[in-house]
């Protein structure tokens, strides 16, 4: 059988036989070493390559691979933008979090409960995933347009029209140290479509048998929920947190083409594009990047460790 | 022993795919190539592009002309990715660049190569004026063909809006336009169109360069003249005056817009370059001082702020010669008569043919050839600052927006100039 698949010459005894020879380790290596060089390189060698030239004072087209110890660390931390950024990437993780989740967990519980139609929500509630964050973002900066009087437009118009006027807001460009909170409206309306779906995936998977026992044994629907549901989701929950966090920290699109270079919403990763690109600080950029892997793995982390465990139970 | 085979098929798999890339760009290529990488993607500037190309193409027969244009946000996305080809010693054979120091970096990483014996070989020096010579000049050196002309000391309004509020005419100096936008705003207008970033910071040129004039403008930039000395103090002290009267709280996405409310006329006035005008022009449907108008913005009459696309011939251009035919072109009177009506700029030559260029670039084209008209280069639009110093600004700018703190502006602007020099 093997002959006819290949069409083999002759001695076909002596082949398989140095085959066989192969032991099974090096066989393994053999299948997975074309994506460990490409991880390899391409992942792990470039992390490698940035955090070394974050250790370097290059600046410009021509690359200096000089070592000036933390330099660039200590810089960004006397850095005013850098610090109005941290505080602001903080502020928007908080509320984008948790309102996704929030206005997620809610969708999944309505459509859980036995909504008609469902099929249709659960597909208009997902729809704002399929779409890019630069095209969420132009449409978003029309709907928070913030001009009064004869040129109010987007949300502030809506609101207008249908006599709600005192819900105004200056959104992103409001004058509050919190403006960047904002952002998180057309964040959380491009993501709370998937929280919903890994909920209701969750809820579906809790046998019905555990919410019938609890409600014979005289449990109300908040208890079930709290008591029944809760734990039950928490696998599920930490996920989505974990997915919407890692996220949150590397947004660029949405904020880049809503507006532009405005410090208020000026994140750590749009300062690297910016101060790398526009100005060529190849070193503070990639310094930048490296505290925000450090970020990221910190978050990361804890929930590979978490998994591994499960795993191995 | 399928497991083996199976590996070794994904070797060889994964050979194949890692040398595809290398195929692709080595191939091609050869002697009849030339790859032209500009930011020139937009409505009028890419009709003219095409207008150059094909008379390049008539006089170079059997040219493959290569346009590598990337679109997106006045050339910032193109310039991340010609940063990637320089840095990787992969460069275009020709690329685009504003006229003045955003080239700096390029020549001092050896990037590009001097075209001074060209600008002898073609006269360029005898038809280009003097103040645009000295901003094109890096280290004694030049190393860029100046295709077009914008203009950026410029403010626009609507001759109706005036009449309706009963203003004289625009505002020659920016204490006038403080008095006018007081009143403008007791009639419950905006005095002053803001939008992104950016036109932030053009403003920002606009009123240093108004309330300085055009010999200390030049040395603040040129270093000689202090950000923390009184005279720039007290300038900044203006710009946080006139941003104080314009909608910056509620400012334009985009700085069509910005422009939109000045034609709207819930603003009276903006600050912004003369690519303005072909967008009133087209889109807008609006006539020269009749449905807009604009005049220098206030205390720089006579003063010509300009920035300019230029080209170059970058080290390592895998086809030099037809490079250098390309820059030759992007000099010449023939092309530059090609491509500026159709984007809306003046020719950088002062001796192209004037009836080419009517309306408000006939205006301009007057003013860019006077004699008497003093050049000086744009700020926001690279060419009076290095881009490390500009993206510094831009920072700088940013943290001024939130802050209010004008004498931390200003020791923070003199310590990045020090920094970036």
């Amino acid at each position: 059988m093997e002959g006819d698949w290949l069409h083999q010459p002759p001695e076909p005894v002596r082949r398989s036989a140095r085959m066989r020879r192969v032991p099974g380790w090096l066989a393994g290596l053999g299948l997975m070493s074309p994506s460990l060089i490409l991880v390899g390189v391409f992942i792990y060698g470039f992390i490698g390559w940035n955090v070394r030239v974050s250790f370097t004072s290059w600046q410009g087209l021509r690359p200096v691979y000089d070592f000036v110890w933390l330099d660039n660390y200590t810089a960004l931390w006397n850095d005013a933008r850098w610090r109005t950024d941290a505080r602001n990437i903080l502020v928007f993780t908080t509320v984008f979090v948790v309102g996704a989740l929030a206005l997620g967990f809610l969708m999944a519980l309505l459509l859980e409960k036995g909504a008609r139609g469902e099929a249709f929500y659960r597909g208009v509630f997902l729809f704002p995933m399929a779409i890019s964050f630069i095209a969420t973002a132009i449409v978003w900066r029309w709907l928070l347009d913030n001009g009064s009087g004869a040129d109010t437009a987007g949300l502030n118009k809506l609101f207008a029209d249908l006599g709600l006027g005192f819900l105004r807001s200056d959104w992103h460009k409001s004058d509050s140290s919190w403006a960047i909170a904002a952002v998180a409206l057309p964040a959380g309306w491009a993501l709370s479509g998937y929280v919903m779906a890994l909920f209701l995936a969750g809820m579906r998977a809790i046998p019905n048998t555990f919410r019938e026992s609890a409600r014979i044994d005289g449990a109300s629907e908040w208890q079930v929920l709290w008591y029944v549901m809760r734990p039950a989701l928490r696998p599920v929950t930490f996920s989505a947190v974990l997915i919407l966090i890692h996220i949150s920290l590397k947004t660029f699109d949405l904020i880049y083409a809503l507006d532009q270079g405005n410090l208020k919403i000026d994140t750590p990763s749009l300062y690297m594009w910016f101060t790398t690109f526009d100005g060529g600080f190849y070193d503070r950029g990639a310094t930048i990047a490296t505290v925000l892997l450090i970020g990221v793995a910190l978050i990361i982390g804890p929930y590979i460790r978490y998994w591994l465990r499960t795993e191995r139970r | 022993m399928w497991q083996g085979r199976i590996g070794v098929l994904a070797l060889v798999f994964v050979a194949i795919l890692a040398g595809i890339p290398m195929c692709a760009a080595g191939g091609g290529g050869g002697d009849n190539q030339l790859e032209v990488y500009s930011w020139w993607t937009g409505p009028g500037e890419e009709e003219g592009l095409a207008a150059m190309v094909q008379a390049f193409q008539d006089e170079n027969a059997g040219v493959t002309f290569v346009n590598a244009a990337v679109s997106g946000g006045a050339g910032s996305n193109a310039k991340a990715i010609l940063a990637s080809r320089l840095l990787a010693n992969d460069p275009p054979d020709s690329y685009q660049r504003h006229a003045g120091l955003e080239l700096e970096d390029d020549v001092r990483s050896g990037k590009v190569q001097d075209l001074s014996a060209l600008y002898d070989r073609e006269g360029w020096r005898e038809v280009l004026p003097e103040g645009l010579l000295d901003n094109l000049t890096i280290d004694g050196r030049i190393y860029a063909v100046p295709v077009n002309i914008h203009r950026a000391n410029l403010m626009w309004y609507r001759p109706a809006t005036l009449d309706e509020l009963g203003l004289g005419g625009p505002p020659k100096t920016w204490a006038e336009f403080l008095d006018q936008a007081e009143r403008i705003k007791q009639a419950g207008r905006t005095a002053l169109a803001i939008g992104p970033q950016w036109t932030q910071k053009h403003l920002f040129e606009t009123v240093l360069l108004g309330e300085l004039g055009a010999d200390r403008y030049e040395q603040l930039f040129a270093g000689s003249l202090r950000w923390s000395s009184p005279e720039v103090e007290a300038a900044l002290a203006t710009y946080q005056k006139v941003l104080s009267y314009s909608d910056l709280r509620s400012a334009s996405g985009d700085w069509q817009p910005q422009i939109d409310r000045v034609v709207a006329g819930t603003a009276v006035y903006a600050v912004m370059g003369d690519w303005a005008s072909s967008y009133l022009e087209g889109t807008k449907k609006q006539r020269w001082q009749q449905g807009y108008a604009a005049v220098a913005s206030p205390g720089s009459d006579g003063v010509y702020s300009f920035l300019s696309d230029a080209f170059t011939l970058p080290t390592g251009a895998r086809n030099p010669e037809m490079a250098e035919k390309w820059l030759v072109e992007c000099g010449s009177t023939e092309g530059q008569n090609l491509f500026n009506p159709k984007k809306g700029s003046i020719p950088a030559r002062v001796d192209a043919d004037a009836k080419l260029y009517n309306g408000y670039l006939g205006w301009a084209l007057g003013q860019w050839r006077n004699p008497r008209t003093r050049i000086v280069g744009s700020l926001a639009h690279g060419v009076v600052a290095n881009n490390a110093y500009n993206a510094e600004i831009d920072s700088a700018l940013g943290l001024f927006n939130q802050n209010s703190d004008l004498n931390g502006l200003a020791v923070t602007l003199d310590r990045t100039y020090e920094a970036t020099r």
